[in-house]
């Protein structure tokens, strides 16, 4: 069975005057069910590693498969529907639209993708907040919530289109411990219930040895 | 409602002031250019109005508009004739009854014949130069300027026959002659007959009003010693714009000289259209200037709103939706600013239409301004609006578009 995603020599090199290198050689596959972690000290390039995978940056050398397909032939509106479709993002700041609610920023990929009718993206918007314990915020604005709140309302947004792929930059890290506490246990759960896998970037080496997998980065490499 | 024509209006709904200064600013230049295009054209079609009213639609006279082929020319191949005169000036259209009952059977419209001639109009010592104009007065005042325009008398004293003369009231007055005076007038050819003031006419047209007299055929003929001549044939046509159809199928059959009114008046007739273009360049530069508005508008938005770019890009939208979404938000500026800008056109062009003036040099008549309503202008300025706030949205739209997601992501964490 052919691993969800998988790179060989994945480089990104950044083309200064003096190129920096963020991500060097990194060959790794992560199958279906996974939930992995990826540590490093700060600056060691996961960031940059996590663009990559999530089709926002290309590569300079290297290939990277995603379910199966190469990304290297594809052009920007493919890329774009493959992130639509396939991935799910959560990054360390919430990164939610302000002037929707919390209910229609999780219905906004299922509107772009447009599998679903609206009242079905409304239903289902609104089931995805309640389990991640947000039913009674469903029509407040991200200014409204707090951060705890808003991380989880962008899990539910990287949920909505159902991708088999979530790709987390240090969920946790701007959140006290209690929330962060909370919304790891969603991500565990995703995996286990939910049959997502789930790479997330920690600081954090309490949760990331709670996960399946670690994937220790140092100056853009597997170390 | 389609999802990012939602994002466009929360963007624009959420920078209501920048948004409604933008907006203002294509109303102001609609509305302005709207009723700017009413006044013009309005003054315009005034203009050709009183053009066409005044002269005959095609002016047929005994002209050729090519100099007769002279026998020596035909005989000699090097011969070249130049400056050539006919002996006497006593030109005029030969057999006038078929060329008129030819005119008669397919002209859409109205016509009359009339013998012109150069002569002196006296009374008591003084003398003015006059055109002495023979007309017939049962067909003239379906082609006349004169008809309703009678300070004294009327036109149809010309037709109870007799010798009576209708002048205009400058002519009269510099003659010092009055209604019921008689008058004598001098032809060319230096035959005199006096005739009676039967009427007084005020046209408004100076060399009408002081240098037209107008007599029966009849009596032009005699006067002329031209028995049964006629020299000019006037038309008015049902339908101004076939004048030059008419002239030219005139001129083919009949072999005399034809001219439309619009041949007549080229040169007024280029002054319109670069009057126009003028019109229309303002149009244009205040449109330029409304859409630096709607530019500055969307470029705001988009630095603003780079972190939302981000986010969408990294969602899943690709660039062209980004691109979309910001030329939408200069469009539906551009859209608004023309709704309002019609609806302030149309007021102006109201309050303008209800200006009343008096003529200065005058001081009787009381005059509105021409106006024109035409939905062309409407459609025309919209349309104008519409493209500069497409190009004005476009421009920062593409540069919205290319933002790299990850650089933004990266600079807020
Ligand atoms: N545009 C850039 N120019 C120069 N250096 C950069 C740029 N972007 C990232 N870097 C550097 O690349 C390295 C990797 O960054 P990043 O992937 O964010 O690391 P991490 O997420 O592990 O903290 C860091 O040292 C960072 O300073
Ligand atoms: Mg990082």
């Amino acid at each position: 069975m052919s691993a969800l995603i998988e790179t060989r020599q994945l480089t990104r090199v950044l083309p200064e005057t003096v190129p920096v290198t963020l991500v060097k050689d990194i060959t790794l596959a992560i199958d279906e069910r996974e939930f992995v972690a990826v540590t490093g000290p700060s600056g060691s390039g996961k960031s940059s590693l996590l663009y990559l995978l999530g089709l926002l940056d290309r590569p300079t050398a290297g290939t990277l498969t995603i379910g199966g397909r190469d990304a290297e032939p594809m052009n920007e509106r493919e890329r774009a529907r493959t992130r639509l479709s396939m991935l799910g993002f959560v990054f360390q700041f919430h990164f939610l639209l302000p002037e929707f609610t919390a209910r229609e920023n999780v219905e906004i990929p299922m509107r772009k993708l447009g599998r679903l009718a609206r009242p079905q993206m409304r239903e289902r918007a609104g089931e995805l907040l309640s389990s991640l314990g947000l039913g009674e915020h469903l029509d407040k604005r991200p200014d409204q919530l707090s951060g705890g709140q808003r991380q989880r309302v962008a899990v539910a947004r990287s949920l909505a289109n159902d991708p088999p792929l979530i790709l987390a930059d240090e969920p946790t890290g701007s959140l006290d411990s209690k929330s962060s506490e909370q919304v790891f246990a969603i991500l565990e759960n995703l995996v286990r219930e939910g049959g997502k896998t789930v790479v997330a970037v920690t600081h954090d080496l309490d949760m990331a040895a709670r996960m399946d997998r670690r994937i220790h980065i140092v100056d853009g490499k597997i170390g | 409602m389609p999802l990012i024509f939602d994002i466009a209006l929360t963007h624009i709904a959420g920078r209501g002031r920048q948004t409604l200064v933008a907006v203002i600013g294509v109303a102001v230049g609609v509305g302005f250019s709207i009723a700017m295009a009413a006044l013009m054209q309005g003054g315009q079609d005034d203009f050709v109005r009183q053009l066409v009213d005044t002269m005959p639609h095609v002016d047929i006279t005994d002209e050729q508009r090519t100099a007769r082929r002279q026998p020596a020319e035909d005989a000699f191949a090097t011969v070249a004739i130049s400056g050539l005169r006919p002996r006497d000036d006593r030109r005029g259209i030969i057999n006038p009854t078929a060329a008129t009952s030819w005119l008669e059977s397919w002209i859409p419209g109205r016509f009359a014949a009339s013998l012109k001639t150069q002569g002196v109009i006296r009374f008591s010592s003084r003398e003015v130069g006059a055109a002495i104009i023979g007309i017939e007065p049962e067909r003239e005042p379906g082609v006349s300027p004169i008809v309703g325009n009678f300070v004294e008398g009327s036109f149809s004293a010309l037709a109870a026959g007799g010798n009576n003369v209708l002048i205009g009231d400058t002519m009269a007055s510099r003659l010092g002659a009055g209604f019921g005076d008689t008058i004598t007038a001098v032809s060319a050819e230096g035959l005199t007959r006096n005739f009676k003031i039967a009427g007084l006419f005020h046209t408004g047209t100076t060399a009408r009003d002081e240098g037209e007299a107008y007599v029966l055929l009849k009596n032009a003929q005699i006067l002329s010693a031209r028995p049964n001549a006629i020299n000019d044939i006037r038309i008015k046509l049902d339908d101004p714009d076939r004048a030059p159809a008419v002239a030219q199928r005139a001129e083919a059959e009949l072999g005399y000289k034809a001219v439309a009114w619009q041949e007549a008046n080229e040169s007024i007739l280029e002054a319109l259209v670069v009057r126009n273009v003028i019109m229309y360049t303002v149009v244009g530069a205040i449109m330029l200037v409304a859409g630096f508005g709607i530019y500055n508008i969307i470029s705001t938005i988009t630095h603003e709103k780079a972190r939302d770019i981000a986010i969408m890009k990294s969602l899943g939208f690709p660039e062209s939706d980004m691109r979309r979404l910001f030329l939408l938000e200069g469009v539906a500026i551009g859209a608004a600013g023309s709704v309002l800008g019609g609806l302030l056109g149309v007021s102006m062009t109201y309050a303008l239409s209800l200006v009343r003036f008096e003529i200065a040099a005058t001081g009787q008549e009381m005059t509105r301004l021409p106006i024109a309503w035409s939905l062309t202008h409407y459609v025309i300025a919209s349309a104008f609006a519409l493209g500069s706030a497409a190009v004005a949205g476009y421009l920062p739209a593409r540069r919205a578009a290319r933002l790299n997601p990850v650089e933004i992501i990266r600079g807020a964490s």
